[in-house]
């Protein structure tokens, strides 16, 4: 059996423990602007667990990424996101589409994230790399993301699933790769903003043509 | 000349930005040549050995193949883009700045990724090439445009999600033996393979796979492709088939020579037959009952992506040099085949195959030479696509996988009636003149912009097939003995 985990390596667990917690209420969550404050506590969890690593494991590295990480998806990204999303959508979100895109009923819905979150934890989990425990939490936060990207059927939410798969994966990054360099991590960060702008972009583009941010109507093109 | 391969399109893309609207055609144009010019001067000293001039640029027999593709892709469409815009958005200063910036943008992130020496930097520069696609895609302001460009945003950004957990994979097999500092460089972590833990690596080849395979174009990932290419202008079309696909590639082509340096050929190889002949069997199937042209020659394009998997699963150095030719091969067989398509879209005002008729008598310069990129497409003699897939099949045969190489001729074929009845039917028909005057359409070509870059590029594929230039077969064989497992 493995020995139990040290003060910091739980403390690690717990906050990615949280981390999916929070993936499972940005599933559930109706209104745009409260899915974009889980996603900014999500990502505020994913700059203290970036410390708690930094204290546990010496890596001063960390203590730059983190503080960088929560510039940027902790203020920076929710803001453009409340920037480019149309305002009068925020506003009346009923008729936006948001709220009720659901493609399964909410309690289908969350029972499929269920599984597929024990499948990721399990598949990840089994690989026994760096700290197994946060592997696996990471491996269910994956899964759920993409269940979000999948069961929500509107631009929003879809983004916001995309976004909080980066976080997932941010989080697999601390937990099995500390050490990445620092402007490898940067650069990925930078990217992250790129990305949210075009997404924002987008949004507006897709809410432009069809007054709503529903991707039900999206069926003329079929691959 | 490497740093200066990374500026040149960046800073064309800047000058289109801030100069006034109307030399941005020129800018552009200038910048594609000087790259086209800065690649080919790369081919001799790839053709002996590694190019590494600043740190994390490296340019190997390999990536310059790529590049090749690339830029003369670049070059081509610059010129093509000149007549396009100017026919389709006349007096749109707006869109013809915006088109600019983003085209120099696109082609300076395809032509980044090839020259990255580290797998985190490649994956930047490939999803940098997604979101600038998107836009490109988007810039067009159609619904159908609009819907095209939120799938592709979302379904490629999520495989490069996938293809990001390979990566980190990747780190942390290579930070096991070299240390953590190490930086993803992938030269050391395929010199280092023996001793790499084979876990992780497989992990991140197959994510690597899935994800980056998203971009190529491979079965089941590809829903994204065939809408994007048909929605966007002609010349970003031409871009996304010919180029993006291939540096998407050129990504699992890295990935998938770690792997067999740690876990060896056998399960690489099966992985990348079975999205192979996945991908070439649902293309050639779609092929056939396909009425609009431009998504016509996008599964084309899945077609050609699966045989490029197929080939490299083959693994013998005659299919991987087969493999490094149909890079090239089909960057100017797809890239004419969708610009001349352009033409056709331009004169007849319909992207609809059955309502383009009598090409051949309409369109004096632009039919004949859409019909031959077709013909080339279709891998038939003297284009460089018969040479580089006869060389596929002739290695599966040599390395023993007959079956394969028997269900790669046969769904070849298959694709090949698709592409020749469609081509067919829209050249060698009468015009429709007999439906009354309203539909009919005026003999001429609407622009010489967009028939020159057709003729270039029909003319390098009659080169590449019946006598490729002796350095460019040194780089080839290069290429091939590195992506066959020789340092």
């Amino acid at each position: 059996m493995d020995p139990a985990p040290g003060v910091l390596s739980g403390v690690a667990n717990a906050l990615a423990a949280l981390m999916l917690l929070l993936e499972f209420g940005m599933l559930r969550q109706a209104l745009i602007r409260d899915q974009v404050r889980l996603y900014a506590t999500q990502s505020a969890l994913i700059s203290v667990l970036a410390v708690v690593i930094a204290a546990d494991r010496g890596l001063p590295d960390l203590y730059a990424l983190a503080v960088l990480s929560a510039a940027l998806k902790v203020v920076a990204v929710p803001y453009v996101l409340r920037r480019l999303l149309p305002g009068s959508v925020m506003a009346r979100e009923e008729s936006s589409g948001v709220a009720g895109s659901y493609t399964l009923s909410p309690a289908s819905a969350v029972l499929a994230s269920i599984a597929a979150a024990a499948f990721g934890f399990f598949c990840l989990g089994s690989l026994h790399l760096g700290n197994t425990g946060g592997l696996a939490i990471a491996g269910a936060m994956i899964f759920v993301a993409f269940g979000l990207m999948i069961i929500r059927r509107d631009v929003a939410s879809q983004a916001i699933g995309f976004f909080s798969l980066e976080n997932a994966i941010s989080l697999t990054a601390l937990v099995v790769a500390a050490g990445l360099p620092l402007i490898l991590e940067t650069a990925f960060l930078f990217d992250l903003l790129v990305a949210v702008v075009v997404f924002g972009m987008l949004i507006r583009a897709h809410h432009a043509k069809a007054r709503s941010l529903s991707t039900a109507d999206l069926t003329r093109l079929r691959g | 000349m490497l740093l200066a391969l990374v500026i040149v399109a960046f800073a064309a893309a800047l000058a289109c930005a801030v100069l006034p609207v109307r030399h941005a055609p020129a800018v552009t144009v200038t910048a594609a040549a000087a790259t086209l010019g800065l690649v080919i001067a790369l081919v001799p000293a790839a053709a002996h050995g590694t190019v590494a001039e600043v740190t994390y640029l490296r340019a190997d027999a390999v990536s310059v193949t790529f590049l090749l593709a690339t830029a003369f892709l670049y070059a081509a469409v610059a010129v093509y883009a000149v007549g396009y815009v100017r026919l389709e958005h006349g007096g749109d200063d707006r869109y013809a700045r915006r088109f600019c910036v983003l085209f120099n943008l696109f082609a300076w992130s395809m032509l980044a990724a090839p020259l990255m020496s580290s797998l985190a930097l490649l994956w930047i520069a490939v999803e940098v090439t997604t979101v600038v696609s998107a836009l490109l895609v988007a810039l067009e302001d159609t619904d159908a445009a609009a819907e095209a460009a939120w799938k592709y945003v979302l379904i490629a950004s999520a495989g490069l999600g996938l293809a990001l957990l390979g990566t980190i994979f990747a780190y942390y097999a290579g930070a096991q033996v070299l240390g953590e500092h190490f930086d993803l460089a992938f030269a050391p972590l395929i010199a280092a393979g023996a001793r790499l833990p084979h876990a992780p690596v497989l992990l991140a080849f197959m994510l690597a796979t899935l994800g980056y395979g998203t971009k190529v174009g491979l079965f089941p990932v590809h829903t994204w492709l065939p809408d994007a290419h048909s929605e966007a202008a002609t010349p970003v079309s031409a871009l996304l088939s010919g180029a993006l696909l291939a540096t998407s590639f050129y990504a699992v082509a890295r990935f998938y020579q770690v792997a067999v340096a740690t876990i060896g050929s056998a399960i690489p190889r099966d992985t990348l037959l079975a999205f192979g002949v996945a991908s070439l069997l649902l293309a050639s199937l779609y092929v056939l009952g396909q009425r609009d042209v431009k998504r016509l020659l996008a599964y084309s394009s899945v077609e050609h992506m699966g045989i490029l998997a197929i080939g490299v699963s083959f693994g013998s150095p005659v299919a991987l040099a087969g493999v490094l030719l149909q890079v090239m091969a089909h960057a100017a067989a797809k890239g004419s085949a969708f610009m001349g398509a352009g033409v056709f879209r331009v004169k007849y005002r319909t992207k609809e195959m059955p309502a383009m008729r009598g090409g051949l008598e309409i369109l004096p310069w632009s039919g004949p030479l859409f019909l031959l990129a077709v013909f080339a497409l279709s891998a038939l003699p003297p284009s460089g696509i018969f040479r580089s897939e006869f060389e596929i099949v002739a290695g599966g045969l040599a390395s023993g996988h007959d079956a394969a190489a028997a269900v790669l001729v046969i769904l070849v074929t298959v694709a090949f009636f698709g592409l020749t009845a469609s081509a067919t039917s829209m050249l060698l028909t009468r015009p429709a003149r007999s439906l009354g005057a309203a539909a009919a359409v005026e003999r001429g070509e609407p622009s010489a912009w967009m028939v020159i870059p057709v003729l270039a590029g029909v003319a390098v594929l009659v080169v590449l097939g019946v006598h490729p230039p002796g350095e460019l077969t040194m780089l080839i064989a290069r290429g091939a003995a590195q992506l066959g497992g020789s340092p």
